[in-house]
């Protein structure tokens, strides 16, 4: 388990990094959580190594009309222990406290978790529910994507040639919204088997879903009243059609019956966090 | 013994609840692994291993320049293959070349070595080497390898068994029995995970003529054996040195393939080389145990005695028969001790140890007790529920009594002591048993349901001779010998052939020698871990080293203490029969001499000695067995209460209480860890643990993101209470107990969450017990309801 031969080159700046990454067989490097492990047992054997730590814009966090924006760079650890500022009352701390272990949210990033987009990952599904938004830097300039269209598989993104993700921008959650997040782990610090999120307003009669770690980008559900009986009002979630979810989550090639009713239930345990039905347990 | 209570302070002998002195240096990264040693001109070793099950080998291409730095099984020329021959009858011999020759029998079996300056330089050369492999069809699942028609893994015998037996103690007499419970219970195949893997670096000494091993190894001398035979080599030409060893529980208690390879290497290329283990060859290569299959029939009364048992059982033995403890250590043993500590008159078990396409079954801590503690505990459960009787009710009927020991049971186990009804019955109060069940009844405000469960087992420890020598493998364990020294300064060196990979033997044995000689732990030094040093030992395995190596030491120290005491009576101008050694001192009627003045008159003042002085000197190597060698036999009962999430499966500890009885205890905290350490790895079998494998014999893990080993969260602190019944056997009375914390989590917590689980239809007979087998049995058990109303 040692890595197959590399060229490592920490660039300064985006454009540098960009240029960098128009060779063939360079790969960006955030905090290397993923991609160090992998290196070592040679899943990936990439010829250059583009380490973005050297760019300090991509550590940078800030406020926007309506959004928080988080450089890629800013690491779990920044958001657990609030060095950042959140998107509504310990909604995404809540989330980056669930990662892995302390050692690995001290050095993992936003970014390079999205990039990586592991299904399992826990950024990648509470921010496919938040509705967060990625921005791009390439060659031809910068451009912004939808979470939902940059995650395009397991492991595979919207990412082009030279282009690096650089930023993260994230809805604030609405007062009177509520946030639920639930993920099933064998253990403490393992990668989740099923994740769930919800974000839901009652009072505006919305609801966001998420059923996460099947092996594809999340299965997201934009308007998930067809979940909860048709409409999302005050106690929905005690109106989770779980059959409905089973019949989702076989239609995007869940086949193991066991592992369906797994993802319903966290579903429906996110959904109940989210009409106060439910206790939040922290990292759930 | 000195009690805890009334020990006095600063006492440091058997009893003392010390700090290990060795944690001075491990705690502080001072160690000396393996990987800790440099030597000139090092290089290491990458090995090209199978990637396929079971295949013929066609050909194996080496790249032309990389010709004289990649070398094969063609090479190796003088180099035998590793056999573990058992002599019981039946027993088919397996023989495994150290690389493959014709063809390969697992995944990861070795190929071809790739020598480099770094690693990374060497396994770019691993990849570079082809092999052209003819597939085979390969034997994954025991069960569908012991079937006729079956591919044969070694095709000269004609089946894939190894051995078979059967032992029939009058079961026909159980038939007629009110009450007949089956069931079929099974454990995963794990790979135990110590955290420092193996590893060896080796190189030839021309001085010395000698071939010299540093190696993370439980059992130096015996590798000395094995290797030696493997090589061609003089026992003489080859030493074998163990520094500190990052854990074994059995993991390094083997003669390595690779150690056979690399001694050869380097004489071959005149430099020092070096293999370490990575995570990826442990997992998918090595370190294989544990998984065993049993159809068990219970026979019993309706008050709940028991009848008699019957039992098949069936063990993956893997590829081959590893050395020493060969490929049959498992099965062998399930039919001696699956009875436990229990009395019943009727008795039947068949094994079969069985050869598959993986990597061979090694002996893991608690050995073949873990999967028949299981069994029997988990079938009991199932007995007491049929009976509608509490689960402790149908155990104290058929424990054996106090009043019974010593005690024969039905194998022919020789219990030395203990009162197996008290461990039960005092767990069931550590862990409020009634509270538990009250609120049991009440029901959890969270919806999660409550189990309690239960089990006991016993130990067989620092087993010897008479044991061992029917098994008839490459080692039997006899005489255990100790060294003892003063040092003119009045320290003591002690030397024992045993070795510590964790156990806190440089404190424990320097306790044993305090409590006979006075001198405090401080001053003592334990060597230990080099065959040039030290005298022969089988080992450390078997929970045999406080009773063997401690018997050994406190015999060394004895007759250490007769000759300091002869000096002493001189000195002090008194007789012999008039002086007593005490707190490191001789005292006499007239005063007393303190045993750094003995010493220094007897290294540097000879002519202060009187005329007829004992010319042996202050240097002792002595041999101890206990006064019986069939095994001290400790035991524990385990009580533990699991939180079970009906809706997504999850199992959360809420308490666990452990009542166990280890004899004399030298080191209680020593103990104590021994018990968490062992219970950590105890709750890794019941819940985490598990390598599976694909119909083509792949493993399906290869990292520790997919093979889940408990961490700190996982593990409880259990509430633990001693026992202390001495065996009537061993010096002090000490037992062996390095095993037990692992032997009985996985039928407690099996239990428990049975108990939780037995009113919604679910029964769970299989570990790991996982979320996602608790949840299939409790989808099909709500699918019967539906169907049914």
């Amino acid at each position: 388990m040692k890595p197959a031969p590399f060229r490592l080159e920490r660039p300064r700046t985006i454009a540098d990094a960009c240029s960098l990454l128009m060779q063939d067989g360079a790969k960006a490097m955030a905090g290397g959580q993923s991609l160090g492990p992998m290196l070592n047992l040679r899943l990936a054997a990439p010829d250059l190594v583009v380490d973005l730590g050297g760019i300090a814009e991509l550590r940078r966090a800030w406020s926007e009309p309506g959004c928080e924006v988080y450089g890629a760079l800013v690491t779990h650890a920044d958001v657990e222990d609030g060095r950042v500022p959140d998107v509504g009352e310990n909604i995404l701390r809540r989330v980056a406290g669930g990662i892995a272990y302390r050692a690995v949210r001290n050095r993992g990033t936003m970014g390079g978790s999205l990039f990586h987009a592991d299904p399992a990952a826990d950024w990648v599904n509470a921010l496919s529910a938040l509705s967060a938004e990625v921005e791009i830097a390439g060659p031809e300039g910068r451009r912004r994507l939808a979470l939902a269209d940059f995650l395009t598989g397991a492991l595979s993104t919207a990412l082009g040639c030279g282009e690096i993700l650089v930023a993260i921008r994230v809805p604030h959650v609405q007062a009177g919204a509520r946030f639920g997040y639930v993920k099933h782990c064998r253990k403490v610090g393992e990668f989740a088997h099923a994740v769930g999120a919800v974000l839901a307003d009652p009072a505006a009669g919305t609801c966001r879903a998420v059923m996460g770690a099947i092996d594809a980008p999340p299965l997201v559900f934009a308007d998930a009243a067809p979940l909860f009986g048709g409409a999302i009002t005050e106690g929905f979630a005690a109106r989770f059609d779980a059959a409905a979810a089973a019949a989702a989550l076989a239609a995007a090639g869940v086949e193991d019956p066991v592992r369906r009713h797994m993802h319903a239930e966290v579903l429906r345990r996110a959904a109940l966090q989210a009409s106060a039905l439910l206790p939040e347990k922290a990292a759930a | 013994m000195a009690g805890g209570a009334q020990q006095q302070a600063g006492f440091e002998g058997v009893g003392a609840r010390l700090p290990r002195k060795e944690d001075e240096r491990l705690m502080r990264g001072l160690g000396t692994y393996i990987a800790d040693i440099r030597l000139a001109g090092l290089q290491d070793v990458a090995f090209v291993r199978s990637p396929l099950a079971h295949a013929r080998i066609r050909a194996i291409h080496v790249p032309e320049d990389l010709k004289g730095r990649v070398f094969t099984a063609a090479d190796l020329d003088g180099v035998k293959p590793i056999r573990a021959v058992s002599g019981l009858p039946g027993f088919k011999v397996s023989e495994q070349p150290v690389l493959a020759t014709d063809k390969v029998r697992q995944v990861g079996e070795l190929i071809a070595m790739c020598v480099a300056p770094t690693r990374a330089e060497a396994e770019d050369m691993a990849a570079r080497v082809e092999l052209d492999l003819e597939e085979l069809p390969a034997l994954h699942d025991m069960l569908a390898a012991r079937l006729p028609g079956a591919a044969l893994v070694h095709e000269h015998w004609g089946d894939n068994v190894f051995l078979e037996s059967l032992v029939n103690i009058g079961i026909e007499a159980a038939f007629d029995a009110p009450v007949k419970v089956s069931r079929t219970l099974s454990t995963a195949r794990q790979c135990m995970a110590p955290i420092e893997g193996r590893g060896a670096v080796i190189h030839f000494d021309h001085r010395l003529d000698q071939l010299v091993v540093h190696t993370a190894s439980q059992m130096p001398h015996i590798v000395r054996t094995g290797l030696s035979e493997c090589l061609g080599l003089e026992e003489g030409q080859v030493r074998i040195v163990s520094p500190d060893v990052g854990g074994g529980f059995g993991y390094k208690a083997i003669l390595l393939a690779e150690e056979v390879c690399l001694g050869w290497l380097t004489r071959r290329l005149g430099h020092p080389v070096r293999w370490l283990e990575d995570r990826r060859e442990h997992l998918t290569a090595n370190a294989n145990c544990r998984e065993h299959h049993y159809e068990i029939t219970l026979y019993a009364e309706r008050d709940g005695t028991l009848r008699g048992i019957d039992c098949e059982a069936t063990v993956d033995s893997g590829a081959y028969s590893a050395y020493p403890f060969s490929a049959c250590l498992e099965a062998a043993q399930v039919a001696s001790i699956l009875p436990g500590p229990y009395d019943f008159p009727a008795y039947r078990c068949r094994t079969w140890s069985v050869a598959t396409n993986k990597c061979p079954i090694l002996p893991y801590r608690g050995v073949a007790r873990t999967g028949v503690c299981f069994a029997l505990e988990v079938a009991l459960d199932a007995l007491a529920a049929e009976l509608g009787l509490p689960p402790e009710v149908v155990r104290l009927r058929n424990l054996v009594r106090p009043e019974q020991m010593p005690f024969d049971n039905i194998t022919n186990k020789h219990f030395d002591s203990g009162d197996y009804p008290q461990a039960l019955t005092r767990a069931l109060a550590a862990i409020g048993a009634d509270t538990v069940r009250e609120r049991q009844q009440a029901g959890e405000a969270d919806g999660r349901r409550i189990g309690l469960g239960l089990s006991i087992y016993c130990e067989q420890a620092a087993h010897g001779t008479s044991v061992y020598s029917g098994w008839g493998i490459p080692m039997v364990p006899g005489h255990e010998q100790a060294g003892a020294r003063l040092t003119p300064d009045g320290g003591l060196e002690l030397r024992v052939g045993a070795h510590s990979h964790g156990q806190g033997l440089e404190t424990t044995l320097a306790q044993v020698a305090c409590e006979i000689l006075g001198i405090p732990v401080s001053r003592t030094r334990l060597v230990h871990g080099d065959t040039a040093m030290t005298p022969y030992s089988t080992g450390s395995w078997g929970s045999r080293v406080m009773v063997m190596a401690g018997g050994a030491v406190a015999t060394a120290c004895t007759e250490l203490g007769e000759r300091i005491r002869a000096i002493g009576a001189h000195m002090l101008q008194a007789s012999l029969d008039e002086v007593r050694l005490e707190g490191g001192r001789v005292v006499g009627p007239g005063g007393d001499v303190a045993i750094r003045d003995i010493a220094h008159t007897w290294y540097r003042r000879p002519q202060d000695l009187p005329a007829g002085v004992d010319p042996h000197g202050l240097e002792v190597t002595a041999g101890y067995k206990p006064v019986r060698d069939s095994g001290t036999f400790s035991y524990a009962a385990h009580a533990v209460v699991v939180a079970v999430d009906t809706g997504l499966g999850e199992v959360e500890i809420l308490d666990y209480a452990i009542v166990e009885d280890g004899g004399t205890l030298v080191n209680p905290m020593v103990v104590d860890g021994q018990i968490i350490g062992g219970l950590a790895q105890g709750i890794g079998t019941a819940l985490y643990e598990e390598m599976a494998f694909d119909s083509a014999g792949q493993p399906l893990a290869s990292t520790l993101a997919d093979y889940l080993l408990p961490g700190a969260p996982e593990v409880p602190s259990p509430l633990i209470e001693h026992m202390l019944t001495p065996s009537p056997y061993t010096r002090f009375g000490v037992k062996g107990i390095g095993e037990g914390g692992a032997i009985a989590p996985p039928a407690a917590i099996a239990n428990a969450i049975n108990d939780a689980l037995r009113p919604l239809g679910a029964e769970m007979l299989r570990s790991p017990v996982t979320p996602h087998r608790i949840m299939a049995q409790l989808l099909a058990a709500r699918a019967g309801e539906r169907s049914a109303a």
